[in-house]
């Protein structure tokens, strides 16, 4: 069984930048990717992301994977595992590993959980016919292989992912039927939901599925619209003739593996669902697992970065890696932290944030 | 359907291989996952359900959810939404829970 | 209403239109951010410090119409899209408007094209003056439109072409 000072778990923007701090710090990392690439849900955003300069504003996502993915090239401290799972990680702190056919096992002295999060699935009737898929299937298909789902799509969902997947099916030259959404209000960026109304797509709030319809695939959804009850009103029927349906009903963190490690966890709604207690080191109730990004709470690419830093800073410090310069790059990556949930918008995941926080330090 | 012109993104050129669907000849990226060349040709059913025999298509993309299982090169239960193309296979279309050729 | 259907309403445009006095001196940006976004790259980009977010990155952004020349580099830089520049100076009864864009095929100048609004409505015809590509893959379109219809045009559609 091979020993690691710190095994990273995810090579999304937050394992990345995890890996890439602590290896800078001076820790032998090894950086697990399920995918066969790295990146995560970065390599599918072709939007300019928010931020300030620091966590790459104004840059496409897939171009910041491709920074990220660069600075993790130059560490010779790091080696970079894809096709690889991590499966199970057990009380005596080894790690099991399946790499394309193969199994491995590990011992980390520290492990990193950044595996991210899954999509939510919705139930009306016919939701498997196909034609129906998740807002990250439409993603991988358009942005990675350059092939449009559909003629015609609805989405569902007027959060950042369901407007921002919509811009990017127009922008594929795919027609958008509407985006409909249950709440009453639309949960996106204003922005981002004024990028696809202008070109004529509308978004209907307080509106929910019926049913999808088709007998080999799909072509068509019944969607109604809903009380302030949320109930179905009846008499409210709009029949779209769609061909393709994109689910962007939300995302819940992946965390498997740190219920496994007994880390103690807590059912968040602001943060998605199940996530892990931490301190502000990232680091669970199980002393040798750290989490950063969505996995500790669904949030932006932009502080997964910076947790990931945060954690991998703090899991190569406890490992007694040091620098000259790691207090004060530690003290900045708080503060920018702070700053990225400044706003109003940040209120939910900060709120979410405080059930999940440990007082006492490392 | 390819996207021809995209306002953001250049697709890598990959060779053009042949592949057959269910008997018939279909052509693809080499490399790209099964199921993306089989969109690019308008095949979106993937499979049918072991119980009720229901159509099933590519939900997840990432290999997590089984909706795309297909039997390939004789093998059933591939996950064609990651499996990459390659040139000459065979690929079919799944009944319920396959079974090895 | 923004929060319900995604577009701006005339009380929240009022707020960040040029008056009448700055619209006589020529370009000028108007910026449609109406919500605090953690995000600075406008008050970053314009060089002449007409964009300014005094306390945290997550305010509206504060700009300064005096000093703004209405050079557009804004319009290409905000990931929201947001910026759009106007200049009723442009003619006697013609206004010139750059507007970010990201959809191909683009038009080239000379154009004539279907002026779309904040809803995706037709609301006339806009002829491009000058296709601004840009390294960032935002393009910068400068169209010419009624001085009427300035406030209105957010978006084009090229002639045949239907979107949506
Ligand atoms: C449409 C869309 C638009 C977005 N827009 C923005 C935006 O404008 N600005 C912004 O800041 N954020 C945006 N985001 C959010 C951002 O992409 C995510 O918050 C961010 O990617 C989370 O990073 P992560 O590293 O935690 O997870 P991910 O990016 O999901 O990466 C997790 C990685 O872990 C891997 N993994 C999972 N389990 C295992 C395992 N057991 N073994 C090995 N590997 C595993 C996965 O394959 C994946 O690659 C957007 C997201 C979407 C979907
Ligand atoms: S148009 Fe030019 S001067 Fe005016 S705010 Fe934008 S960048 Fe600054
Ligand atoms: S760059 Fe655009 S989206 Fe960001 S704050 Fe400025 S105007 Fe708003
Ligand atoms: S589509 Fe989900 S596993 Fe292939």
């Amino acid at each position: 069984m091979k020993e690691v000072d710190i095994v990273v778990i995810g090579g999304g923007p937050a394992g990345l930048s995890a890996a890439v701090h602590a290896a800078k710090m001076g820790a032998g990392v090894l950086l697990l990717e399920r995918s066969q690439a790295l990146g995560g849900q970065l390599v599918k955003q072709t939007h300019k992301f928010f931020g300030s300069r620091q966590e790459f504003a104004g840059e496409r996502g897939f171009d910041i994977a491709h920074t990220l993915m660069e600075q993790i090239a130059q560490q010779e401290k790091i080696e970079v595992w894809t096709n690889a799972t991590a499966l199970g990680y057990y009380p005596d702190g080894v790690l099991t590993v399946k790499r394309n056919e193969n199994f491995r096992t590990f011992r980390p002295r520290k492990l990193i959980v950044a595996t991210g999060a899954s999509e939510k699935a919705l139930a009306f009737p016919n939701n498997d016919l196909p034609g129906i898929y998740g807002a990250g299937a439409v993603q991988t298909l358009m942005n990675l292989y350059g092939v449009m789902p559909a003629k015609r799509v609805l989405m569902v969902g007027a959060g950042n992912i369901g407007v921002i997947v919509a811009y990017q099916l127009l922008q594929a030259g795919v027609e958008v039927a509407a985006v409909i959404e249950a709440a009453p209000r639309i949960g996106g960026y204003w922005v981002h939901a004024s990028k696809i109304r202008r070109c004529g797509v509308p978004i209907l709030t307080g509106h929910t599925i019926r049913q999808a319809h088709g007998t080999t695939q799909l072509t068509g959804v019944t969607v109604c619209r809903l009380d302030e009850k949320w109930t179905m009103i009846p008499g409210t029927d709009t029949l779209f003739e769609v061909d393709g349906l994109c689910l962007a009903v939300g995302l819940s963190p992946l965390t498997e593996l740190l219920w496994q490690a007994g880390c103690k966890m807590n059912f968040v709604p602001e943060l998605g669902g199940y996530v892990p207690w931490r301190n502000e080191y990232l680091q669970t109730t199980h002393k040798n697992v750290y989490v950063a990004g969505d996995v500790a709470g669904v949030e932006e690419a932009s502080a997964a970065m910076v947790e990931g830093k945060l954690a991998g800073l703090a899991a190569a410090f406890a490992l007694n890696h040091q620098t000259a310069d790691f207090a004060a790059d530690y003290r900045a990556a708080k503060q920018q932290l702070n700053a990225l949930r400044s706003g109003p918008l940040s209120a939910k995941v900060c709120h979410g944030l405080c059930k999940v926080m440990l007082e006492e330090a490392m | 359907m390819r996207i021809e012109n995209h306002p953001i993104l250049a697709f890598a050129d990959a060779a053009t291989v042949e592949f057959t669907f269910n008997g018939q000849a279909l052509s693809g990226r080499e490399g790209e996952p099964i199921a993306a060349a089989l969109h690019d040709a308008g095949v979106r059913v993937l499979r049918h359900s072991p119980r009720y025999h229901r159509p099933r298509g590519l939900f997840c993309a990432i290999g997590n959810c089984s909706s795309c299982l297909m039997t390939v090169n004789g093998v059933p239960n591939i996950r064609v939404c990651v499996e990459p193309l390659r040139a000459g296979m065979t690929v079919e279309t799944q009944d319920g829970k396959g079974r090895l050729a | 209403m923004l929060a319900i259907d995604g577009t701006a309403t005339a009380e929240d445009l009022q707020a960040v239109l040029p008056t009448p006095d700055r619209r006589r001196r020529g370009a000028v940006a108007v910026i449609e951010c109406f919500q605090e976004i953690p995000c600075n790259p406008c008050a970053d980009a314009c060089p002449r410090g007409a964009i300014t977010m005094p306390e945290n990155i997550s305010q509206r952004p504060v700009f300064d119409p005096d000093k703004c020349n209405g050079c557009g580099v804004c319009v290409g830089r905000c990931p929201g899209l947001a910026i759009f520049v106007v200049d009723y100076s442009y003619g006697e009864d013609t206004a010139l408007l750059k507007i970010p864009y990201e959809f191909r095929p683009l038009p080239q100048a000379g154009d004539s094209v279907t002026a779309l609004d904040r809803q995706g409505a037709a609301v006339g015809s806009a002829r491009v003056v000058k296709v601004q590509e840009q390294k960032n893959r935002t393009t910068i379109l400068w169209l010419a439109v009624t001085a009427a219809m300035a406030t209105a045009v957010r978006n084009i559609r090229l002639s045949g072409e239907v979107r949506a």
